[in-house]
């Protein structure tokens, strides 16, 4: 294997791990549903599109073996099922936003959170603000 | 040099699943610990082309292909019944 293939190969492992811890954060810290699905689904679609690029650049420049195009079928794969996730997970969302229940409360009661710059104590403080909610409409 | 990246990449890694974990324990909503799941999903699939690399063998891209196919039907049936409450119809 050449220094060339080995340090993209190894510049492309760190830049895609990289890129997927990336989308963890976004996913563990954004403050609310949308926000934090539009983070894994961008960043970890790249990241892990990287590190099977060096994958298939690796077993390419191999000592025994031709072009390996195992990767590229997991990369395919993954590329088309990406939004399709997204997609349905945001209308799953929206749907159950839409049709009340318990997923609503807190969906508004995370806004308020925001609103106020307070974020991650979103369930903790929900029964109140229901408490409160339905205290004004009874006035 | 190709050990050192693949370490590194290891611990990005290690720390991306950790914080997809936290988010699928910690919630709020049940489409919060689906997208929770899903990332998991990819981050193992990330996790197994490295350990392809590392150990330098082509037995992993199978079920590399394998834990992409499962992690999208289980998505798609997750939100299919949050949708429609029901699955098959």
């Amino acid at each position: 294997m050449s220094t060339v293939a080995e340090s993209t190969v190894a510049a492309l492992l760190v830049l895609g791990a990289l890129f997927v811890l990336l989308g963890s954060i976004g996913l563990a810290r954004l403050p609310d549903f949308l926000t934090r699905l539009h983070g894994p689904t961008k960043a970890t679609t790249l990241g892990v599109g990287a590190l099977l690029l060096a994958s298939a650049i690796f077993f390419s420049t191999g000592a025994n073996t031709g072009i390996s195009l195992h990767e590229l079928a997991i990369l395919f794969f993954l590329f088309i099922t990406a939004p399709v996730t997204a997609h349905l997970l945001a209308k799953a969302a929206l749907h159950r936003q839409a049709s009340g229940g318990e997923g609503d409360q807190r969906a508004r009661s995370g806004d308020q959170q925001v609103a106020r710059g307070e974020r991650g104590e979103c369930e903790r403080e929900a029964p109140q603000a229901s408490a409160t909610l339905s205290a004004q409409r009874e006035q | 040099m190709l050990n050192t990246a693949v370490e590194i990449a290891f611990v990005l890694i290690g720390a991306a699943l950790a914080l997809s974990l936290y988010r699928l324990l910690r919630g709020p909503d049940t489409t919060d610990r689906i997208v929770a799941l899903d990332t998991l999903g990819i981050n193992a699939i990330a996790l197994l082309v490295l350990f392809g690399i590392d150990q330098a063998s082509t037995a992993y891209f199978e079920i590399a292909l394998l834990v992409a196919l499962l992690g999208f039907v289980a998505t798609v049936a997750l939100c299919k019944f949050l949708l429609r409450g029901d699955i098959i119809e």
